[in-house]
Order: structure tokens, then sequence, then C-alpha cells
């Protein structure tokens, strides 16, 4: 089963490359944007017996692994395989 | 007096630190990353570079190595441990120490001296260090520290801000803070490298009084 972990950093955390990014659109005239943050995306493939199981592997992963919580939060969705 | 200096994969200060240590008396063991015995052993120290590639985040991997139970145990019977930068990154990242270090806000890698004051003279890193400004080099791409209002006023109230950077804030670090201690304050990490400031020839002694400060206190 496949999953999509989406890893952001938390509200309020400093993201000087979101910023960054946010001044080269205004400096290159690309009106409108109010926020940039950058964030990670890790695509994780588990064996388990069910998609409850299999997704309860991928979220303590990503509490013990993918994320650092002190900075970090994720969500985790399941990838359709069709 | 005997210092384990662990290497992880990436990591390009072991030997500095080792070479520091050996100038000073002490005798090396030479831990590794995929040990899972620590030999007895006075201290343990987590050295700087980029310990497998800072992939994920700075210190992520390192910070789950086969060893890392063994030097948390060594902690928690209040065994002195020290991390230099990376060193540092990996003891936050592992929950031995609070906080995380960020991108610097610059988006620059630093490579400078910087001087830092010592707040904390009781902690096992900075016996005798009360009140004394150190120049040491700073070398790092995340080197910012954050950590929530809460928890920084915690660790102040606490006195647990070891080091902070003496005016000018080099990363964007919260309240300039440049190293921390755990509760006990037998663990301790910082950004700047004692070891690069370990032999007049690079022209400061001022690590020595931090990497020195654990052989005054227990026998050579």
């Amino acid at each position: 089963m496949k999953f999509r972990v989406h890893v952001a950093l938390k509200n309020g955390v400093h993201d000087p490359q979101g910023e960054a990014a946010l001044r080269v659109l205004k400096r290159n005239g690309l009106e409108g944007f109010k926020d940039v943050r950058v964030g990670k995306v890790l695509d994780v493939e588990v064996d388990a017996r069910t998609p409850a199981e299999a997704k309860a592997l991928v979220e303590k992963a990503s509490k013990e692994l993918f994320c650092n919580t002190v900075i970090e939060r994720f969500t985790v969705s399941a990838v359709d395989e069709a | 007096m005997k210092v384990t200096v662990i290497t992880f994969p990436g990591s390009n200060c072991d030997r500095d630190v080792q070479r520091a240590f050996l100038g000073l008396g002490a005798s090396l063991i030479i831990g590794w990353h995929e040990d899972t015995k620590l030999e007895a052993t006075d201290a343990v120290i987590l050295p700087g570079g980029f310990s497998y590639g800072d992939y994920l985040r700075t210190g992520a991997m390192a910070a789950r190595a086969h060893i890392m139970p063994e030097v948390k145990a060594f902690a928690d019977r209040g065994g002195a441990v020290l991390g230099i930068c990376n060193g540092f990154q990996i003891l936050c990242e592992a929950g031995m120490l609070e906080g995380a270090l960020l991108r610097n806000d610059s988006l620059s890698f630093i490579c400078e001296d910087v001087k830092i004051d010592v707040e904390q003279a009781d902690t096992k890193w900075t016996r005798g260090l009360a009140g004394k400004t150190l120049r040491l080099p700073i070398a790092h791409g995340d080197g910012n520290f954050y950590a929530d209002e809460a928890t920084l006023d915690r660790l102040e109230a606490e006195k647990r801000v070891v080091f902070r950077y003496e005016a000018r804030n080099p990363n964007g670090s919260k309240r300039r803070i440049a190293g921390i201690c755990n509760a006990n304050r037998n663990v301790v990490g910082l950004m700047p490298h004692p070891e690069r400031a370990s032999d007049v020839l690079l022209g400061s002694t001022d690590g020595l009084q931090i990497l020195g400060a654990i052989l005054e206190g227990g026998a050579r």
C-alpha cells in the first residue's frame, strides 16, 4: 500500500527558504503571493494486512523519523494505486 | 580519564577532537556508529560534520544509529556528553536536548569566528568558566536554534542556556542561543567548535577551556 507523507514546518517556525522564494516571486513581478512555506513529501510503500494497519505504521514512522515534531507537523494520505 | 569520540559516516571533526583531547592528556576510545556497546568511559563526544550527508534533517539519521541508545543510557547515569555542531544537532534529534537547529536565517553556510559568553559554569563542560567570553569558530549551514517560546522561557528559567553569542547573532538563533544543557547539566550541545580553537597555530586556544573542563574535574 502506498502513502504520501507531507511534512511541513509548524506555524510560527521561521522558514528562510520560503521567505527567499517569496522575495524572488515579488522581484520577478509575480503578484498576489502572500506566503510561501517549504515542506517535504515522502512517498512510501508498506506491506500490512489492512489499510488501517498500514496507515498506522506510516504514522508511527512519521512521528519517529520522517518528522521532527519540535518544528514540523505531518499528514499521511493514502495514494490511489489505480 | 577516558574520552570516547563517536564517528558517524560523514563526521569530519572526529580526528580534530581526538587530537585536542590527546593534547590534554586524556586517553581516547574511538567509538563507531554501529557499535552497540560503549566501552567504560568518562565522557562521550559527538563531533561535528555532516553525518549521513544531512539526509532528511541534520542529525536525524545519526540520532537513530545503533550506538545512540548506549549514549542515552550513559547520559542517564550522569555521564558527561558533549555535542559539537552536528553533534548538537544529533542530541536535539535524539531528544537528549530540547529544541532544534534550523537553516541559518541568511541561508548561507557560515564559517567565521564568533564570541560566545559562558552563562552557566556549573555544567560538566563549563566548570571554572564563569563569566568568560570565548572566541571560537562556527562552521554550519543549520545553526539557527529554535524552540517554542514556552520552552525558551523554561530553558532560561532553569539556567540551561549555557552559551550565548556575545553581541551579533550569526544565524538567527532564538535569543542568540549558541549552546544549551539538559536538566541534569551533564549533556551539553553547542554550535561553535572548541576543537578548532585548540592550538596556537589555529589562532585560539579558547576551545581547550571547554574540552579541558571535564579533565580538571576527574582523574587524568
